[in-house]
């Protein structure tokens, strides 16, 4: 067992290493630095201004060099300065972590609270009118984008009570906040569901034909023990990995839905500053997204250790 | 006892039955066998074959220029002269819708095949000569798989520029680092097939046997895989758009149709909301209906 | 009940007088299927006394295993569907009772072993936990610490070291020969009339199979359960059974006392398994006589005896016409049209493969 997370935990580093080299050679593909699109979007090009810029930036020292201080400066916390608000980007990124985080645990939940159940009833239910069904309001949830479907929410919302529901301010209470969150929630969550209900079913269909399914049957075990007991644990693995892809499916929905729904969160930041071609922070919050999934795919691997005895003991 | 219904397969069962010639599939045409086992994946196949011909006969099922504007007619409610009404700058929703499919599905079908193309180059160099090159391209996928879809295609989109091209291979990256783990794999299974081992015997190269005998033997996955994807790539195209990086102006995308001022336009022109919605919901809809039943048929056992 | 065990060890292995606990009556277990209609079980008839270890014998997909799945109810359905015949358990025809007398059946007064332990115990359950199951399911007058101790209990019933550790561990963390054990301990923990062993020594290691045999003979004449013993090895049958019948093609082709079985064998399939068995002492110079050919399709069988394609003494009447299945000795009963040439002995033609 600390092997095994020895070795996970070294093979997350490796990915988060490859992943900042990834990135940093990604944005430094595009057409023109930093300096450039900053003068570009002024129109004014001052050459002694630029140059004070591009030395700023350090865009003046070797790529390497460059490299080394980026991943430095963010050890080290910096997240650098956004030059579309003039500020430290950190105090922009920090009041938007828990809008998001908030929006992404109510997606998390509203879709496993939903998605685990009607899995394992399609599962058991299987080839019946109720499966049926349940496949097909999966596989309709998986082809409604999340952006459209939080438009017909809102629009729903219009024909019935009048008003508009998008974010205007901070929430005071837990109550408000739930008022707030729970339906871009919904809009995010129900995609996601319809992910976690197919994988909950394949997963629960395939423990289902094992053998020692056989062995509780032949022992006397009831419909109930059967499926909760000894199929639904062992099908419940697959389906806490699917959590891990789960995190960078919610992250794909809070990004359109943030943007719908008005939320200042961390997704609708990321778009802006593409948008606004204010790179340093583009940089740092990819970078920020992927140590969020790495990381979450760690501790899922973690936690299916905890789950399985087969990996538990294993040493 | 008549109620019961048992989900065990003994082993003993399962040779009876292969011993006993039950096992038929396979049998007719490929597309007899979908339509009359998979009925949800005709549907599928329909809708797919539906959009694609829409797609190709746009200028005649079109009633205006999509790109045609008309200060007169903008917010035009659906009805009268525009089936389904007019966006802001007076264009005609149908026929936007229409031009729309041409985007969609050309964004959808190209980042498709040149991501299963790439990924299954690189997964069957990976798997079949294995060493370093295997263990680099492993760890690339692992960073690729790591970011969000979208994120990736976002940074992609970013970097590369807004063109229609630059969307098609934004959309593709994040499609090969599943294609080639895929095809690594049923790599590594093939290759130890005798019938490899047979062709080296034969004398022939290293290379040729990887393209003549592996590659075709994990078609299947592919085939499978590209039809999953096509969904997810059309939906990966509609969202860079709606967020404005995907696809530029004026090009009719649906995507687009939706951004900028959809959340007002709940409010006051709904039509500009729904139908272009509606058509991506569609066509996504097919290929994943589709997609389920080219999986049954070409994968024996279900996969997640 | 912990005193159970003593008392039950009392009772004397069967004699040849003592009741039928089971008995089977042209069962008919088909499989409705695209490619027609396959007859896995046809009008398999036997009975079973108290404390009898009957085998039942041949060749991977001759209906054996599904016939072990008929007498439990569990054969897969769809397909599968139990078309004809009785199975009744002291006079009770289990195929006429609902669901949940069903279940109270199973794990009960008949329980199964199966071939593959390692697949056959849940691998997130502890051994306990599973053998413990077995007891709550069925023995809901037992306190949790009584079954607890009960598990425990038939952990060292059938000698696996250090009981109550081995009860908190989890099947992989077992040998196979110990899993098996394990198996035959959560099997045999209620106490069932009948015991179904369906081939429990062929995953396991030449080394383990002896141990295993021997601890379920042991048991059953300690606890007087009835044995049916599904194995494609004759070897075994030798060492175990009182009585054997050979399935063919879903059909009883043979059955006998042991002994007259393997003093003269009247069905050309019998002869032909026997020819089958390796001796371990000639293995170098004697190949092992194998049956040309496969276990016909059971939806396409031909119309005389389904043995004939493979069959060195078939005749022009063998392949036309199905051999009666009837008593040629007292006891010992055979389908087949040269059972009389067979018993005779005269000149038994050779088999392919020998000579």
């Amino acid at each position: 067992m600390p092997a095994y997370i020895a070795r996970r935990f070294m093979l997350m580093l490796l990915t988060l290493f490859g992943m900042s080299v990834l990135i940093f050679v990604l944005l430094r593909l595009m057409p023109g630095n930093v300096a450039d699109i900053l003068f570009d979007a002024s129109g004014f090009i001052d050459p002694a201004e630029r140059a004070r810029i591009e030395e700023e930036l350090g865009l003046d020292q070797p790529v390497v060099t460059q490299y080394v201080q980026w991943i430095g400066a963010l050890l080290r916390g910096d997240l650098g300065f956004s030059y579309v608000s003039e500020r430290p980007a950190i105090e922009e990124i920090l009041p938007r972590i828990p809008v998001t985080a908030q929006l992404a645990a109510w997606s998390l939940l509203f879709s496993v609270v939903l998605g685990v159940p009607l899995g394992v009833i399609s599962a058991v239910r299987q080839n019946t009118g109720l499966d049926y069904a349940l496949r097909l309001v999966s596989l309709s949830g998986l082809s409604l984008p999340s952006f459209w479907l939080g438009l017909l929410i809102l629009m729903a919302f219009v024909q019935w009570f009048g008003f508009i529901p998008i974010y205007t301010e901070t929430p005071a209470t837990p109550w408000d906040g739930f008022l707030i969150y729970a339906l871009p929630a919904l809009a995010v969550g129900f995609r996601s569901s319809a992910l976690i209900m197919r994988l909950t079913r394949s997963s629960m269909l395939e423990v289902l034909r094992q053998d020692f399914i056989r062995t509780a049957r032949a022992k006397g075990a009831t419909e109930q023990t059967m499926n909760y007991r000894h199929a639904l644990r062992n099908a419940v693995l697959p389906v806490v990995t699917i959590i891990g892809i789960e995190a960078a499916f919610l992250i794909g929905g809070l990004i359109v839905t943030e943007t719908v729904f008005n939320i200042p969160g961390l997704a609708r930041f990321l778009v802006e500053a593409i948008l606004w071609r204010d790179y340093p922070i583009v940089q740092n919050l990819v970078m920020l997204i992927a140590v969020v999934v790495v990381a979450v795919n760690f501790l899922v691997d973690m936690l299916y250790a905890v789950l399985d005895p087969r990996i538990r003991y294993a040493d | 006892m008549a109620t019961m219904r048992t989900l065990v397969q003994p082993v003993d069962h399962a040779v009876e039955l292969s011993r006993a010639g039950a096992n038929v599939t396979g049998s007719g045409s490929a597309l007899l066998h979908l339509a009359g086992r998979h009925p949800l994946g005709l549907i599928g196949l329909v809708i797919v074959v539906v959009f694609v011909l829409v797609a190709a006969f746009a200028p005649l099922l079109a009633t205006h220029d999509p790109l045609a504007t008309n200060a007169a007619t903008s917010l035009a409610a659906p009805g009268g002269q525009h089936m389904l009404g007019a966006d802001f700058m007076g264009r005609d929703l149908w026929s936007r819708i229409i031009y729309g499919a041409r985007i969609s599905l050309a964004v959808g079908i190209a980042s498709t095949v040149v991501g299963c193309v790439i990924g299954a180059a690189v997964g069957l160099v990976s798997g079949y000569w294995g060493g370093w090159v295997d263990l680099v391209v492993q760890r690339v996928n692992d960073v690729l798989q790591a970011l969000p879809l979208l994120v990736l295609a976002l940074v992609m989109a970013a970097s590369l520029g807004p063109s229609l091209t630059n969307t098609i291979i934004a959309i593709s990256i994040p499609v090969v680092p599943h294609v080639a783990r895929v095809i690594r794999a049923s790599t590594l299974s093939v290759r130890e097939m005798p019938f490899v081992e047979a062709a080296r015997a034969e004398g022939m190269g290293e290379l040729q046997i990887a393209l003549r005998h592996v590659l075709p033997n994990t078609l299947a996955p592919v085939i499978v895989l590209a039809t999953a994807q096509l969904g997810s790539a059309i939906l990966t195209e509609a969202s860079l758009s709606f967020l404005g990086l995907g696809i530029p102006e004026p090009y009719p995308s649906w995507g687009r149709m939706l951004s900028e001022s959809a959340a007002e336009y709940v409010r006051t022109a709904p039509w500009l909301v729904i139908f272009p919605g509606l058509a991506i919901s569609l066509v996504i809809f097919g290929t994943n209906l589709l997609g389920d039943a080219v999986r049954d048929v070409l994968d024996p056992r279900e996969r997640s | 009940m912990p005193g159970e065990t003593a008392t039950l060890a009392a009772t004397e292995p069967a004699a040849k007088a003592a009741p039928a606990v089971l008995e089977v009556e042209g069962l008919k277990t088909w499989f409705f299927t695209r490619g027609g209609i396959v007859r896995a079980v046809d009008d398999v008839s036997f009975s079973l006394s108290e404390g009898e270890t009957l085998a039942i014998v041949g060749e991977s997909g001759c209906g054996k295993s599904i016939t072990a799945l008929s007498i439990l109810g569990l054969v897969p359905s769809p397909p599968g569907r139990i078309v004809g015949g009785a199975v009744r358990l002291r006079g009770t025809d289990l195929l006429r009772v609902d669901e949940e007398a069903m279940r109270r059946v199973r794990g009960n007064e008949i329980s199964m072993i199966f071939q593959e332990p390692m697949t056959s115990l849940n691998p997130v359950l502890t051994i306990g936990a599973q053998i413990e199951e077995a007891l709550t399911l069925h023995q809901t007058a037992l306190s949790r610490a009584e079954v607890r101790a009960r598990a425990v209990e038939m952990l060292q019933l059938v000698r696996i070291p250090e009981p109550e550790r081995r009860a908190k561990e989890y099947p992989h963390q077992l040998s196979g020969g110990m899993r098996q054990r394990a198996m035959i301990a959560m099997a045999l923990s209620c106490n069932p009339r009948v015991l179904i062993a369906d081939e429990p020594t062929t995953a396991l290691d030449v080394t383990i199979q002896a141990q295993i045999l021997e601890l379920i003979l042991d048991l059953q004449r300690r606890l007087g359960t009835a044995v049916i013993l599904i194995t494609h090895d004759l070897g075994v049958v030798a060492e175990t059974a009182q009585r054997v019948i050979v399935m063919y093609a879903g059909r009883k082709v043979e059955e006998a006392e042991v002994f007259a079985l393997f003093e003269q064998p009247l069905h050309p399939y019998t002869r032909g398994l026997m020819g089958s068995i390796p001796h371990l002492v000639d293995e170098t110079t004697e190949r092992l006589a194998e049956i040309p050919g496969m276990v016909p399709a059971l939806n396409a069988l031909p119309p005389g005896c389904a043995f004939a394609p493979r069959c060195t003494m078939a005749t022009d009447r063998c392949r036309a016409e199905m051999p009666p299945y009837r008593e040629w000795q007292a006891g010992h009963f055979s389908a087949c049209w040269h059972a009389e040439a067979l018993m005779t002995g005269r000149s038994p033609p050779p088999l392919a493969g020998e000579g």
